[in-house]
């Protein structure tokens, strides 16, 4: 008996035109919680998806207990003992979500589902793993973070021998964070191994017990996570020494007012109430707060993606109601949504339509756009910018997290905004982008433009905002100054919770 | 607008649809009997009226003891949630659209009220919903099924050329003796689950969209049926002369007025329900259609479920085709044009989503009938074909814009 539970060894994958993975190795032991790290592309995803039987590798050995395996399908991964919680939630929208947690083996009665037996079954499992949700209800009226736990139940349910958790706390508040390192502890318990992927370090070093590095599809090393500090961690990651996750700060907001909320509320009772706030020129203004704070519905509802009931927003002085897109353009509003992949980017097509889709009137004489002057503004802001792409013809799919990001900033600095709208600007981009991105922000802050951040990761709102305006449930709970913030003070705010 | 759930006691609830029942199957029943006791008491001008009363009566009457009796299984209170009156109208907007579109009717034409118009409403629409039934497979994994209809000539066509009268003269086989009736109706269908077994294949081997791989059967089938047809000596002419026992199988009468096609038809619909809500296969469906890539990583064989699905449909179709040859004594190789987009229509009406994923057999029986209530109404009072295709045409954009307001919200 080996003594790892899972063994993956020389494991090399490519995709046309990419080396996905080349000579990785991981070694897993029971009952532990192995951290996978690495920056965004650096294949841990891709050597998950290996193990898991949705990809299929191109060479490398599977062990199992010691004995070797050939994983074809998912199926035979879950036969096996291994379940996956994966990045991207995309549940059954309209089906009840026992039958979500228990596709592909429902249990049955004769040649019927056992309905009851489903119903109880679901419930045993929420019992044990502390969620209160009713088992029948659409999958699709739960919260993204209540479907994460869910998720994390489901697995836990196949007994598996490992589970991987692709960034399971990407949509979790930090008390569902720590509800959730408590299953994996009694996961633990039962003999079950975590591989455990995430960005987070505090979350890598708090709860497991061995890291694996891995960079640009290659294989770094493996420690105890008790010898690893952060900085460590960061520095095997980009392979270069990395002294400060944040430039230096060195800009200061003017005196001028250029968007202005008053008292703004949303026709839905649970949504944001009674905001009101300031946003000075060259000033960046964060936006705290947990999951379901309804900071994206209300910079959504202030680019007129959303309704509003009551309430102004003020912009250079002007009041201003914004019906649409177009018009929240018109008046130099620009935002960037929080679901880069979902409703950001065009996957399909070029970096170079990516680029100026935003702005196609601007190319346009009579309907008939102008390719050139269409290419050379995609050029001059993607140069700007540092966009890494190996020609502006390539599909905006295959660029990385960060380089996607960039391209969708440029693609609203075409349209000159006075104020950006960033929700969420570096989720799920690797450490090394995300500094340019706050490079690129403090560049535009110097250019007189505002931000508004929605952020929540409390190192970037404390690196980055000038003043921290932080929600709870739908009501801003308080402004912090730049000076006066700290994680504590925030978290203060954040969860203010009306009694 | 603020969402308060209405709530009352299931018991009161109860009682209100017992005491109207009892007081409506109360007065049917008098009414209705009074004619058979010599006493009419009502005006022979509103025709069948009291059997409609009673037969409502009746059904909201179980309706109000099945809620009285299962009050532990529903709880003892019912909630009417968003209680408002507009989002109550937008769900059943088609029934009250059909109404409304009922009594005008009744009211150029009162004949609509005799209940042997219902019966022929409930046979008309028997071999659409079979159809209808087997199509929704497709629909519900957000693909489509457009070789139904070339399936329902193939499976008419095959039934009827094997069972013809010996003393007929333009026999198609004319040497074949007198086979059990159920030979060739399997034979039929197994011709159709061959195709569907290619639609299926396609689909699932190459991940072909089920409209092109369709489209491509569809074409094969109208072919293969058309060189069928054409084989010496039928040499394309249409086949009558079918057998009196496979005609009765879609033209004997219960009680001498109800088609034989509505109890089968029902039968089919409660299939098809029970493999829907109960068996894994159906649960499959719906997931692989509300999201393949779920069920996938959750380890649902999609290969042998797609092909299921349009093996069954096929089979569905076929089973259609078989029951419109016995129906009319008859086939040629045309039978069934155009019947899968009818199907689709009924389909999308009765609220299940092209999208995938969404779609109940109520809402299909419900879409199926709103067709042929409205095409057999129009015609009832004289409107023109050529309106009535208007008509049917705009009904199906607004149902399914109705059906689709429900899910857009802000």
């Amino acid at each position: 008996m080996s003594e790892y539970v899972l063994e993956m060894e020389h494991i090399s994958k490519s995709f046309p035109g990419v080396q996905a993975l080349q000579d990785v190795s991981l070694k897993v032991k029971p009952g532990s919680v192995h951290a996978l790290v690495g920056e965004n592309g650096a294949g841990k995803s891709t050597l998950m998806k290996c193990l898991f039987g949705i990809y299929i590798k191109d060479s490398g050995e599977i062990r199992l207990g010691g004995k070797r395996v050939e994983i074809t399908n998912s199926k035979q991964a879950l036969d096996l003992g291994i379940s996956m919680i994966h990045q991207e939630q995309h549940p059954i929208r309209f089906r009840p979500v026992m039958e979500n947690i228990w596709l592909g083996r429902f249990p049955k009665r004769g040649i019927a589902v056992d309905k009851k037996a489903m119903i109880q079954k679901t419930r045993r499992l929420f019992e044990e793993v502390g969620l209160d949700i009713d088992p029948e209800v659409p999958a699709g009226t739960l919260s993204p973070s209540n479907l994460q736990l869910v998720e994390i139940a489901k697995a836990a349910s196949y007994h598996s021998k490992v589970i991987i958790m692709d960034e399971p706390t990407s949509s979790l508040t930090e008390n569902e964070t720590e509800h959730l390192f408590q299953i994996i502890r009694k996961l633990q318990a039962h003999g079950c191994a975590v591989i455990y992927i995430s960005h987070k370090m505090e979350e890598i070093l708090q709860i497991s017990d061995e890291v694996t590095i891995m960079r640009d599809g290659k294989y770094v090393g493996t420690w105890p996570a008790a010898e690893l500090t952060t900085d460590e961690i960061i520095r095997q990651m980009v392979g270069r020494e990395l002294t400060n996750r944040f430039p230096p700060k060195d800009t200061a907001p003017g005196q001028e007012v250029v968007l202005e909320v008053k008292d703004l509320c949303s026709p839905l009772p649970r949504s944001f109430q009674h905001v009101s706030f300031q946003l000075h020129r060259g000033e960046i203004l964060g936006i705290g707060g947990l999951v379901g704070a309804q900071r994206t519905e209300l910079v959504e509802a202030i680019f007129g993606l959303r309704s509003i009931a009551s309430g102004e927003v003020i912009k250079d002085h002007k009041k201003f109601s914004v019906q649409s897109v177009d018009d929240a353009k018109r008046h130099g509003l620009a935002l960037l949504t929080e679901e880069r992949r979902a409703t950001g980017i065009f996957g399909i097509l070029s970096v170079l339509d990516n680029t100026v889709i935003a702005n196609q009137r601007r190319y346009s004489r009579h309907g008939v756009l102008n390719d050139a002057r269409r290419a050379q503004d995609a050029k001059e802001i993607t140069e700007q910018l540092n966009v890494k792409t190996p020609s502006l013809d390539e599909q905006m799919q295959y660029l990385s997290g960060g380089n996607q990001q960039k391209v969708l900033i440029g693609r609203w600095l075409l349209t000159d905004p006075d104020i950006l709208i960033l929700d969420e600007p570096t989720r799920g981009i690797d450490v090394g982008a995300k500094y340019e991105i706050y490079c690129i922000m403090l560049d535009l802050v110097k250019k007189g433009k505002s931000i508004l951040m929605v952020s929540s990761e409390m190192p970037e709102l404390l690196g980055m905002a000038d003043r921290i305006m932080v929600m709870c449930e739908g009501r801003v709970t308080g402004i912090l100054d730049r000076k006066e913030a700290d994680q504590v003070s925030i978290m203060q705010l954040a969860t203010q919770y009306r009694k | 607008m603020a969402q308060t759930a209405k709530k009352l006691p299931r018991k009161k609830y109860a009682m209100f649809f017992i005491l109207i029942g009892a007081v409506c199957s109360a007065v049917g029943a008098l009414l209705v009997f009074s004619e058979y006791g010599g006493l009419p008491l009502y005006s022979k001008k509103v025709y069948d009226l009291p059997w409609y009363i009673l037969i409502v009566g009746v059904l909201v009457l179980f309706y109000g003891i099945y809620q009285r009796t299962a009050n532990r299984r529903l709880g003892e209170e019912v909630s009417f949630s968003g209680g408002s009156a507009k989002s109550f109208f937008l769900k059943y907007a088609l029934i009250f659209a059909l109404l409304v579109l009922v009594i005008v009717v009744i009211c150029i034409e009162p004949a609509f009220l005799k209940l042997d118009v219902m019966f022929d409403i409930l046979a008309q629409s028997s071999i659409k919903l079979i159809i209808a039934l087997g199509i929704c497979f497709t629909l519900l994994i957000a693909g489509t099924d457009l070789s139904a209809g070339r399936m329902v000539g193939l499976a008419a066509v095959i039934s009827a050329s094997m069972l013809q009268k010996p003393t007929y003269a333009s026999r198609f086989f004319p040497n074949l003796p007198q086979v059990p009736v159920i030979l060739p109706i399997l034979l039929a269908v197994l011709a159709c689950m061959c195709f569907g077994t290619l639609n299926g294949f396609l689909v699932a081997k190459f991940g072909m969209h089920p409209f092109i791989a369709t489209l491509a059967t569809q074409v094969i089938i109208y072919g293969a049926c058309s060189l069928y047809f054409d084989m010496p000596p039928n040499n394309s002419q249409p086949i009558g002369g079918v057998r009196q026992d496979f005609q009765d199988l879609a033209q004997f009468k219960l009680f001498g007025r109800i088609s034989i096609l509505v109890p089968i038809a029902l039968g089919v619909t409660l299939i098809i329900w029970f493999v829907l809500n109960k068996t894994v296969f159906g649960k499959n469906v719906y997931a692989i259609g509300g999201n393949t890539e779920a069920a996938v990583v959750s380890g649902v064989n999609v290969f042998r479920t797609i092909m299921g699905i349009f093996i069954l449909a096929s089979a569905l179709s076929g089973f259609g085709g078989v029951l419109e040859a016995a129906r009319t004594a008859g086939a040629t190789n045309n039978y069934g044009t155009g019947y899968e987009l009818d199907a689709i229509a009924a389909c999308s009406v009765g609220g299940v989503s092209l999208a995938g994923g969404v779609g109940k057999v109520s809402g299909i029986v419900v879409g199926v009938l709103i067709f042929t209530v409205i095409q057999y109404g129009l015609q009832f009072i004289g409107v023109s074909p050529m309106w009535q295709q208007i008509i049917k045409g705009i009904i199906i954009a607004v149902a399914v814009a109705i059906d689709l307001s429900k899910y857009h919200k802000k």
